[in-house]
C-alpha cells in the first residue's frame, strides 16, 4: 500500500497549468488498450473488414480525377492526378479524422466519465493514435501505387532526402488535430453550436488546402492566404519529398511546427480545465 | 489514520436546458471574477429539496458537507432518491469536482458508481477485462496477473471468448463486478451493486466487501437496503437535502431515517369546504397507524397498518359500503377489501370506518390506497384516489441473504422441515 502515503487533494477549480502528466503516463496502458478496441470494434460484423482502411481511400481518390481532373481540368503540377490526389487525401484523411474524433471526445463519452475518472486526455491521445494505423495502411497503398506508376512509366520519381522528415510531417499533423481537436471538444461540452460550425469548417478548409490542387496554381491574395494556413507546408513539403516537383519549403514547415505546438499547449490547457466538471454541463 | 477526509464540501447544479440564458450567466459569473468579486450566483442558491418549486434554476446538491473516515471502516450511506448520495460519491470518485471545500484522499480509491463501465459489446470478455481494469487504474501486468482469479469469481470461464453482447445481464454485472472487486484499491466505492445479481453472487459481493474490510482498506456503501447497510458497515451517514443529518451506529441512524421518511405521508384531514369529493360525499380525514409490539412508530414487514377514515355523507338513507383498494408502486391492484355485507343503512353526516391490514402479510415496497364510497353495492358515488402512500420497510432476523423478496404480499405461511 505505497500510495497511501500520498494524498491527494480535490479543490473546486484546477490550475490551468496544473496539467498531470506523470498522472497520465501511468494511464499509457490504457491508451493502447483503447486503440485495440477502436480498431477491432470498428469493423466487427462486418464482412469485408479492415479492406474497408484500403478501398475508402482508392474510390475517393478516383472520384477526385475524375471530378477535378478529368471535368475542372485543374493541373497537377506534373504529378500524374492520381497520385497527387491520392498522396493529398492521405494527408488530409489524416488530419480531420484526428480533428473530428477528437473534438466529440467529452460528449461521445459522457456515459464512461460520468463513472470512472481516469485521465480524460487518453481518450484523445488514443484516437489520434489509432488514426495512425489507418494512415499507415494509407501510405503502403501509395508506395504500391508509386511502384506501379514508376514502372509503367507514367509518372518520374525523385525521391529526395527530405522523405525522411515524414514522421515529422505526421507528428506535426497529430499535435495540430489533437490542439484542434480538444480545444473544440472542451468547448462544446457547453455549446453545442460549435460542432455545426467543425463539420462545417472541417469541409471548407480542406478547400483551403492544397489538397485537390497545387500551391503554384494560385495566385495574389489568395495566394497568400493559402500560405498562412499551417497545413499547407506539410502538404506541399510531402509531394515535394515524394515526387521532387517544387520546392523545399523549411520555413513554412517551422511556421506549422510553431502554429502545432502552440495549438496544442492552448488545446491541453483548455481542455484540462473543463474536464473537472464538465459532467454537470453535458 | 484518516483516509478520507471531506472539508465543508457543496456542490452546486444548474437546472434546466443550456441555452442563452447560461451564455449571460457565464459571462457576468466571468466579469465578476476578473474584477475580484464574488461571485453573484453562489448566494441565490437554494438548497435541495424537490418538493418546492424553486426560483432561481440553481440548487444545491450537497451543503457544507464535512466527515471524516478511517482506514479499514466500511461507511453506509443512506437517504431518500435525490438526497445527494450519488452526488458525494461522484466528487470522491473525481469525476466531477465540488463548486466549495476541498477533499484529502490518502491512497487509490475505485467506484462501482455503475458496474461494467467501459465495457464494449463487440469485444470478448477477456479483451473487456483488461480495458476495463485499465479504465479502473490498473496496468496491464497488474491484471495480467490476477486474470485467473477475476474469471474464477466471475464464473463465466466459458465464455470468456465470447463477446460480452451474447452474455446474459447476469453474467455481465458479475464479471464486471470481478474486475472492480480485484482492483485492490485503498477505497472502494460501492453503489446499489447488490440490487443485481442472483442470491449466490450477491453472497460473494458482500465477502468480497468483507475481506477489502478486513484487509485494512476503506469501503463507502450507498444502498436503500437498510439491513445490509446493518449488517456491513460499521457506520452510517443519513443525507437529506443535501446535508448531513446524522451520523453514528448503522442502527441508530437507520432508525432516525426510517422515522423521518414516514412522517410526511401518515394521513391528513380537511375542512368541509376544501375536502375532496362531490355533491353526495367528501372526506374529513384518512389516517395511518402502524401497530407494533414494541410501540414504535415505522412500517416494517412486522407492522400491522390501521387505517381510519372519516368521510361525510350526503345521501339520505344511503345503502353504504367502502371499497379500498391496495396498489404497489407499479399500480397492480393487490387486494380489494369492502366493508361489512349486507351494509348499513346511512344518514346524512359524518361517519367512520377502520381498516386493519395485518402484519406480516405485506411485502417490502411502497404501496398507495384508493378507496370509493358505493351505493347499494353497485354504483360508485366517488373514487378518493392514492390518499394514502407508505412504504414497508424490511425487518428480519436469522437470514444471511439480504436481497429483495419477490411479490408483493409476503403472507406469514405455516411452512417447515420435519423429519
Amino acid at each position: 500500500m505505497e500510495s497511501l502515503r500520498k494524498v491527494e487533494v480535490i479543490t473546486p477549480k484546477r490550475g490551468m497549468f496544473d496539467v498531470r502528466l506523470h498522472e497520465l503516463w501511468g494511464y499509457r496502458d490504457l491508451i493502447l488498450l483503447f486503440v485495440r478496441r477502436d480498431f477491432v470494434a470498428q469493423y466487427k460484423q462486418t464482412i469485408l473488414g479492415p479492406l474497408w482502411f484500403i478501398i475508402q481511400p482508392v474510390l475517393t481518390a478516383l472520384m477526385f480525377y475524375v471530378v477535378f481532373s478529368r471535368i475542372a481540368t485543374i493541373p497537377t503540377n506534373g504529378v500524374h492526378p492520381f497520385l497527387f490526389y491520392f498522396t493529398g487525401l492521405a494527408v488530409w484523411n489524416y488530419f480531420s479524422e484526428c480533428l473530428t474524433k477528437t473534438s466529440s471526445t467529452f460528449i461521445s463519452n459522457a456515459n464512461i466519465f460520468g463513472k470512472v475518472y481516469f485521465p480524460r486526455l487518453t481518450v484523445p491521445i488514443s484516437i489520434v493514435i489509432s488514426g495512425l494505423l489507418k494512415l499507415f495502411i494509407h501510405l503502403l497503398i501509395l508506395t504500391l501505387l508509386i511502384v506501379v506508376f514508376y514502372f509503367q512509366g507514367w509518372q518520374k520519381i525523385d525521391i529526395d532526402w527530405s522523405l525522411s522528415l515524414l514522421p515529422i510531417y505526421i507528428l506535426l499533423l497529430a499535435l495540430m488535430g489533437l490542439g484542434l481537436g480538444i480545444l473544440f471538444s472542451a468547448l462544446t461540452t457547453k455549446y453545442r453550436d460549435l460542432t455545426y460550425l467543425l463539420t462545417f469548417g472541417v469541409q471548407l478548409l480542406m478547400y483551403a488546402t492544397p489538397v485537390i490542387y497545387p500551391l503554384r496554381f494560385t495566385q495574389g491574395f489568395l495566394h497568400k492566404a493559402i500560405s498562412y494556413n499551417p497545413l499547407t507546408s506539410v502538404v506541399e513539403n510531402f509531394r515535394f519529398s515524394l515526387f521532387g516537383i517544387g520546392s523545399f519549403d523549411g520555413i513554412g514547415l517551422l511556421y506549422t511546427a510553431g502554429c502545432s505546438i502552440g495549438m496544442l499547449m492552448l488545446g491541453v490547457f483548455v481542455f484540462n480545465r473543463v474536464e473537472q466538471s464538465f459532467m454537470d454541463t453535458v | 489514520m484518516e483516509v478520507i477526509k471531506v472539508n465543508h464540501v457543496a456542490k452546486q447544479y444548474r437546472l434546466g436546458q443550456v441555452g442563452k440564458g447560461s451564455l449571460v450567466h457565464d459571462l457576468n459569473h466571468w466579469w465578476h471574477r476578473i474584477r475580484g468579486k464574488e461571485d453573484p450566483y453562489l448566494r441565490i442558491t437554494e438548497s435541495n429539496d424537490r418538493t418546492q418549486q424553486s426560483n432561481s434554476n440553481l440548487v444545491w446538491a450537497l451543503e457544507d458537507i464535512s466527515f471524516s473516515v478511517q482506514q479499514g471502516e466500511v461507511l453506509g450511506i443512506i437517504g431518500k432518491n435525490g438526497a445527494g448520495k450519488s452526488t458525494l460519491l461522484k466528487l470522491l470518485s473525481k469525476v466531477t469536482a465540488p463548486t466549495l471545500g476541498t477533499i484529502h484522499l490518502r491512497g487509490r480509491v475505485a467506484s462501482l458508481l455503475e458496474v461494467g463501465t467501459g465495457f464494449h459489446p463487440d469485444l470478448t470478455g477477456r479483451e473487456n477485462i483488461f480495458l476495463n481494469g485499465a479504465i479502473l487504474g490498473m496496468t496491464k501486468a497488474e491484471i495480467r496477473s490476477k486474470f485467473d482469479e477475476i474469471v474464477a469469481f466471475s464464473g463465466v470461464e466459458k465464455y470468456i471468448d465470447t463477446p460480452v453482447k451474447r452474455y446474459s445481464s447476469g453474467m455481465y454485472v458479475r464479471l464486471a463486478f470481478a474486475v472492480a472487486a480485484h482492483l485492490e484499491p485503498e477505497i472502494l466505492i460501492v453503489d446499489e451493486v447488490l440490487a443485481v445479481g442472483d442470491v449466490e453472487f450477491q453472497k460473494k459481493c458482500i465477502g468480497k466487501m468483507k475481506d477489502v474490510a478486513g484487509a485494512g482498506r476503506t469501503v463507502l456503501f450507498v444502498s436503500h437496503n437498510m439491513e445490509a447497510v446493518k449488517n456491513l458497515c460499521s457506520r452510517a451517514l443519513l443525507l437529506e437535502h443535501g446535508s448531513i443529518v446524522s451520523e453514528g451506529s448503522p442502527t441508530q441512524v437507520i432508525e432516525t431515517y426510517l422515522n423521518s421518511r414516514n412522517k410526511t405521508d401518515w394521513g391528513r384531514s380537511y375542512e368541509e369546504q376544501e375536502a375532496p369529493g362531490n355533491e353526495f360525499t367528501r372526506l374529513k380525514s384518512i389516517e395511518l397507524k402502524p401497530i407494533r409490539e414494541d410501540g414504535k412508530s415505522i412500517i416494517t414487514v412486522k407492522s400491522s397498518l390501521e387505517i381510519n377514515i372519516s368521510v361525510w355523507n350526503y345521501v339520505e338513507d344511503l345503502v353504504a359500503n367502502l371499497s379500498l383498494h391496495l396498489y404497489a408502486a407499479t399500480g397492480e391492484c393487490v387486494f380489494n377489501v369492502i366493508t361489512q355485507l349486507p351494509p348499513p343503512t346511512l344518514g346524512v353526516g359524518l361517519h367512520h370506518a377502520r381498516c386493519v391490514i395485518p402484519k406480516e402479510l405485506l411485502n417490502t415496497g411502497v404501496f398507495y390506497v384508493s378507496f370509493m364510497l358505493v351505493q347499494d353495492t353497485a354504483k360508485p358515488l366517488f373514487n378518493f384516489e392514492e390518499v394514502l402512500t407508505f412504504e414497508v420497510e424490511e425487518e428480519r432476523e436469522n437470514t444471511n441473504w439480504h436481497g429483495k423478496y419477490p411479490g408483493f404480499v409476503r403472507p406469514n405461511i405455516d411452512f417447515k422441515i420435519y423429519s
